[in-house]
């Protein structure tokens, strides 16, 4: 019987209810590897013993994917790309919000130019207001909300990591 | 250590705290829940391992990301750090999905309001962020991520604001 990539890296003897063996398969050593390297096996095999079976496989490919993160950037990890998130999550509701002032400024205008019994036909049934609310107002008070950039939550000495 | 107070790493592994004790800047004796998160979840060996690897002035951040990594696999232990991950990213493709469609309605007033004037369609260019997201080196993101209830329901709240990155 071939030993699951785990037992094949700690040299030891596979057993047939190996928790390493569904999620490590011999044909892929190199993921055992990595998991190994940041959590260490006894730390794995722990955390996939207190998880129902049937939600090994998820936290196993996730504790790779972080351990993967972690290896690429040793010192923010999987929380780099959080952060980075975060950042395109704000740029994007800033551009959102000025969009729409922009929509609510040329609609305001049009209103304006236009005859009075015509306004109602202004309409644009295009544009769904987000899920929060479609007030321009409300997406800068978004913004306001977030505080500064990445920088305030590492510090100044990591400001730069981000550019 | 500091002062002849032993770090808190070195308390929970209940050894003599030397002056050149890799955890003690990082792991103050006030705080002991810190070390005893991340070296659940990472072990002493592992940590110390990786901050030795490390340039001094780097460890603080590493450490610091290390804690919020642990949190955020105690409050989930099936997906840490990548329930998170997954729902900032849909919530980053909803934001752009909203902006090319506000950007598109701004274009259709502007032609309403200036018919004669020839408009260029909007090149939408990808960000290059998300392309960084999107094709990462390593592999994707496991598919069944779809922000459904995980074995802990905290995982979402926490991760997702900013301020709490650094505790």
């Amino acid at each position: 019987m071939t030993r699951c990539a785990a037992c094949k890296y700690l040299r030891r003897r596979c057993a047939s209810d190996c928790i390493f063996s569904p999620y490590f398969p011999p044909n892929n050593p190199q993921r055992f590897a990595c998991v190994h390297r940041i959590y260490g096996a006894s730390n794995i095999g722990k955390m996939l013993q207190q998880l129902p079976v049937h939600r090994r496989a998820e936290a196993a490919d996730c504790l790779y994917y972080e351990a993967q993160c972690r290896m690429k950037d040793p010192v923010y990890g999987c929380v780099g790309l959080i952060t980075l998130l975060h950042q395109e999550i704000h740029d994007a509701q800033s551009q959102l919000a000025k969009a729409q002032a922009e929509i609510a400024f040329l609609n305001a205008s049009s209103a304006q130019e236009e005859p009075p019994q015509q306004q109602q036909q202004q309409q644009h049934p295009a544009i769904e207001p987000a899920k929060q609310g479609g007030d321009p107002q409300y997406y800068v008070q978004q913004i306001e909300a977030t505080g500064d950039g990445p920088s305030a939550l590492y510090g100044p000495s990591t400001a730069t990591w981000f550019c | 250590m500091v002062g002849n107070s032993p770090c808190a790493s070195c308390k929970l592994l209940r050894r003599r705290c030397a002056k050149d004790c890799v955890f003690a800047p990082y792991f103050p004796p006030d705080d002991p829940h810190k070390f005893a998160i991340v070296h659940k979840v990472f072990g002493a060996s592992n940590v110390s391992k990786m901050l030795q690897e490390l340039p001094v002035h780097q460890r603080a951040d590493a450490v610091s990301s290390l804690v919020y990594e642990a949190n955020a696999r105690t409050r989930d232990p099936v997906y840490g750090c990548v329930g998170a991950i997954s729902y900032l990213q849909n919530q980053v493709s909803q934001l752009q999905m909203q902006l090319a469609v506000a950007q598109t309605e701004i274009l259709c007033i502007q032609m309403q309001q200036e018919p004669a004037v020839p408009l260029p369609m909007p090149i939408m260019e990808p960000n290059d962020k998300s392309l960084f997201l999107s094709s990462n080196n390593f592999n994707s993101l496991p598919q069944y991520l779809g922000f459904a209830s995980s074995s802990s329901s905290n995982v979402i709240p926490d991760p997702l604001k900013r301020e709490s990155l650094w505790t």
